[in-house]
């Protein structure tokens, strides 16, 4: 059980930018932990992010997501992809000034091994057809992480405002 | 377009452009995420389309609903 929660780093956005990089993440840690309150520029109401881990965009990376907005659920898989994807972000459409809400758990970032990934992130926006979602990743690296990357799909962009926490975790 | 880098290990924050060749390798990223997302889908359609055939097909040998289902 985790007796620690340290801020490791923390950004939020004065401005557009296309991706957040957190980069040098120290190796005295057991599990980190990233927090996003996050919105894009893209045209629709319920989008994604991307993730990577260590400048990795090979097709290391597989997911199973769980979603539903009230009136529909749905669930699929992704395997072998460059990035790990299907992490909710409310884009454009959505309520002016609403973002998600995203958490996203690394455990045993430094253990040689697979790395499994925990995220669970909803989306605000004052109308209805609004999704939650809960998706179990793995990345197939055996190395430590110390960078991880948040990008957006395509050319989009996060809007101004938006902050992303990174946070340690110890054991003990 | 610009990228924001924080390091962890000094706090310092940079913000860079993206390269033209950073640009084009997200917007491949999109086309190849959009079209793996595509097979998948199908690949999950044959199959419970496979599924649904071949549950025709033991009802017409006289297979009751609940003796398929016994199979699955």
């Amino acid at each position: 059980m985790a007796n620690t929660y340290t801020l490791i780093a923390s950004n939020t956005l004065s401005t557009t930018a296309a991706s957040v990089t957190f980069s040098s993440i120290p190796s005295t840690y057991t599990d980190l932990v990233l927090r996003m309150s996050a919105r894009n520029d893209r045209a629709v109401t319920n989008g994604t992010l991307n993730l990577t881990i260590n400048n990795l965009s090979t097709s290391i990376y597989s997911w199973t997501f769980l979603q539903g907005n009230g009136s529909a659920a749905s669930s699929n898989r992704n395997s072998a992809t460059t990035f790990l994807s299907d992490i909710p972000l409310v884009g454009s459409s959505a309520t002016s000034n609403t973002f998600s809400s995203i958490e996203i758990y690394l455990p045993s970032y430094l253990a040689s091994q697979n790395k499994p990934v925990g995220i669970f992130g909803v989306n605000e926006t004052n109308a209805t057809a609004i999704e939650m979602k809960a998706n179990a990743g793995l990345i197939q690296s055996t190395a430590a992480i110390d960078r991880i990357d948040i990008s957006n799909t395509s050319t989009f962009q996060f809007v101004s405002g938006s902050s992303f926490f990174l946070y340690g975790i110890k054991n003990s | 377009m610009e990228k924001v880098i924080v390091d962890c290990s000094t706090g310092e924050q940079t913000v860079l452009p993206l390269t033209a060749e950073e640009i084009a390798e997200l917007e491949a990223a999109a086309v190849a995420a959009a079209e793996a997302q595509a097979a998948e889908q199908a690949a999950a359609q044959a199959k419970a389309d496979a599924k649904a055939s071949a549950e025709a097909k033991l009802a017409a040998l006289g297979l009751t609903a609940d003796e398929i289902a016994a199979l699955n």
